[in-house]
């Protein structure tokens, strides 16, 4: 590394004299060309970078639709149908945007699923594991203060439920949800506000998680599909034997899955951008009306695991508590996992069980928190609720109990 | 002279700084904080509104807002009067202990006059707006359903006086807001009195 730097400042002409102000090559080195990531990394491994790009189009989308929205009460809607209909090619910025939304939503829960498979979150990661739960929880206020912006009914109807959570709190609840709308319902000063939250608030300290997740990666290193250590067997070059430079092997390789991945997007934002009201629900397309509530409100399919656990409880502190706990226990995976190996492939049957039983509830949850709450339903999301819970709670017990196979030393690579 | 560091005063003078910022800190941040309590323009457009009942017939509901939020009206008939006795053991809070209304409302019918019930149209649980199903027996509802207010989102079920039933997610009645009749005909919404 130190030869490096001096080979950078010993260079000549317009770079050499940057990289003497400011160590742009070193940058590039550290985090790009001679960062050794493991080399059997598999399809799961595109999704991180796949949300970098996502993160990308929502900005710049973002940046374009706040020329033509206006944040008022009176005039969001209609500047929504403006934008839609008069502004040229205002109708594709608005679908790259929403559909964008669920796009992160998608390759969040499959980099988070990736974690969880391959104990991603496992020491030395837990920091930049609990960055990875912060920077989720960031997305969740996003989208959640994006979607009250268009002004729609259930615009309007989501956020008024959403707010209404903090009233569950004792004491400060009915103060704390007066403060939140600025007002006595959810009116233009709530919508003005959430505007401003939405694009530069919470963008911004997105931005920032987003460095700092990257910052600690490349402090730890990326984990595998192996769970192994490349860091403790080392070349006398001192690169990891079963490390490869990010680039170009892996931007080369997420190029391939970034071309995957804009295709099935494009397919969304040209020919589905409602995605049958799931993507952009049907009751929206109505203004608010904050005397007529939608026949059945149910949020974006991103939070219907989550409203699926509080409409489960027939109490309303209990299910604000389950719900914030069902988000909030992730971040305590590190500590809950006793498992002696990390990756899925050497784990025993009992952690492959619960994995895969928290799996299909969460997206039995998902389903269950789109439809009306009959009585059948609310049974049998309570009974997915447990089945959500014990995957954490339980994890400390069958994690150490569970029969794992020995770990190789080296990552299983074959090259093709 | 000496060279040697005065260490206990540079602790002191850390620490006074220190607490010095965390005032000021402290001090700036209060302005933005109370910039998002209700302005007072949202407080001035939150006054009492007046309401003409005269043209409301028995067993109809009436919507009107005030503070944005829904103000249910309904004149009952004497049938629907009787139909919020002897259902007390069905439901969390029939005395209306732990509910929200005016001293005055905190009775079986939860009004000021019996056949004028005001509520608020806004469910206890996560505030949709529950729809009104007047009639006993609605399939929609349950086959047992003696006639009240169904919330459509969780399914929360409410009596002819708005009071809420058990083995539902709304922990409280619907609130009563509060208001007063300025004369037989006229109602007003946001101010204190009821039939005085």
């Amino acid at each position: 590394m130190a030869s490096s730097s001096n080979s950078a400042s010993a260079k000549g002409g317009l770079a050499g004299w940057i990289n003497e102000r400011l160590p742009v090559e070193q940058f590039w080195k550290t985090h790009v060309s001679e960062y050794y990531a493991p080399k059997n990394f598999n399809f799961w491994y595109f999704f991180g970078s796949l949300a970098l790009v996502v993160l990308v189009i929502q900005i710049l989308t973002g940046i374009f639709l706040t020329m033509n929205y206006k944040p008022s009460s009176a005039e969001a809607f209609n500047s929504v149908e403006y934008i839609m209909r008069d502004v040229d090619w205002g109708w594709l910025i608005r679908y790259m945007h929403s559909t964008g939304a669920s796009a992160f939503f998608i390759v969040i829960y499959l980099h988070m699923f990736r974690a969880l498979m391959y104990g991603s979150y496992r020491k030395p990661r837990e920091l930049l594991w609990i960055f990875g739960m912060v920077i989720y929880l960031a997305l969740m206020a996003e989208a959640f203060f994006g979607y009250l912006l268009p002004w729609g009914n259930m615009s309007y109807w989501g956020a008024q439920v959403i707010v209404s959570l903090f009233g569950a709190i004792p004491y400060v609840g009915d103060s704390l949800t007066e403060w939140i709308r600025g007002d006595y319902y959810i009116s233009d000063v709530t919508l003005n506000r959430f505007f401003a939250l939405h694009v530069i608030a919470i963008p911004l300290a997105l931005v920032f998680l987003v460095i700092a997740h990257l910052a600690a990666l490349h402090e730890v290193g990326s984990n595998n599909p192996d769970g192994i250590e490349i860091k403790k067997l080392k070349g006398p070059d001192g690169v990891p034997l079963d490390g490869i430079p990010f680039h170009p092997y892996y931007t080369i390789k997420d190029l391939v899955g970034l071309g995957v991945f804009l295709i099935l997007f494009s397919l969304v934002v040209f020919f589905a951008p409602t995605m049958g009201g799931y993507f952009l629900e049907h009751a929206n397309f109505d203004p608010a009306n904050p005397l007529q509530t939608p026949p059945h409100i149910a949020p974006v399919w991103y939070f219907t695991p989550y409203y699926a656990i509080l409409r489960a409880v027939p109490n309303k502190l209990l299910g604000v508590t389950l719900m914030g706990a069902a988000v909030l226990l992730f971040v305590f995976l590190p500590w809950l996992d006793r498992g002696k190996v990390k990756s899925i492939r050497y784990r025993g049957p009992l952690f492959k069980f619960f994995l895969f039983s928290f799996a299909i509830a969460f997206v039995v949850l998902g389903f269950l928190g789109m439809q009306p709450p009959t009585p059948a339903y609310t049974m049998a999301a309570r009974l997915f609720s447990i089945v959500y819970f014990a995957f954490f709670l339980l994890m400390p017990w069958y994690t150490s109990r569970d029969q794992t196979k020995p770990v190789p030393t080296r990552v299983q690579y074959h090259a093709h | 002279m000496t060279d040697e560091v005065d260490e206990s005063r540079r602790h002191f003078l850390t620490v006074a700084t220190v607490a010095t910022g965390a005032v000021g800190a402290a001090f700036a941040i209060t302005p933005f904080l109370a910039s998002w309590k209700p302005s007072a323009k949202a407080k001035a457009l939150g006054a009492p509104v007046e309401v003409d009942i005269s043209k409301l017939d028995p067993g109809a509901l009436m919507k009107v807002e005030w503070r944005g939020k829904a103000i249910y009206i309904v004149h009952r008939t004497p049938q629907m009067l009787a139909q919020l006795q002897g259902i007390d053991g069905k439901l969390r809070d029939p005395n209306s202990n732990d509910s929200d209304q005016p001293a005055w409302a905190k009775n079986v019918a939860r009004s000021a006059k019996p056949e004028y019930l005001v509520l608020t149209g806004v469910c206890t649980h996560l505030g949709c707006a529950p729809l009104d199903k007047f009639t006993p027996k609605d399939v929609t509802v349950s086959a047992d359903w003696p006639g009240g207010f169904f919330c459509p989102c969780h399914g929360s079920k409410f009596d002819l006086a708005g009071r809420v039933f058990k083995d539902v997610p709304a922990p409280l009645n619907l609130p009563v807001p509060p208001y007063k009749f300025a004369s037989d005909t006229r109602l007003m919404i946001g101010l204190d009195g009821g039939n005085a």
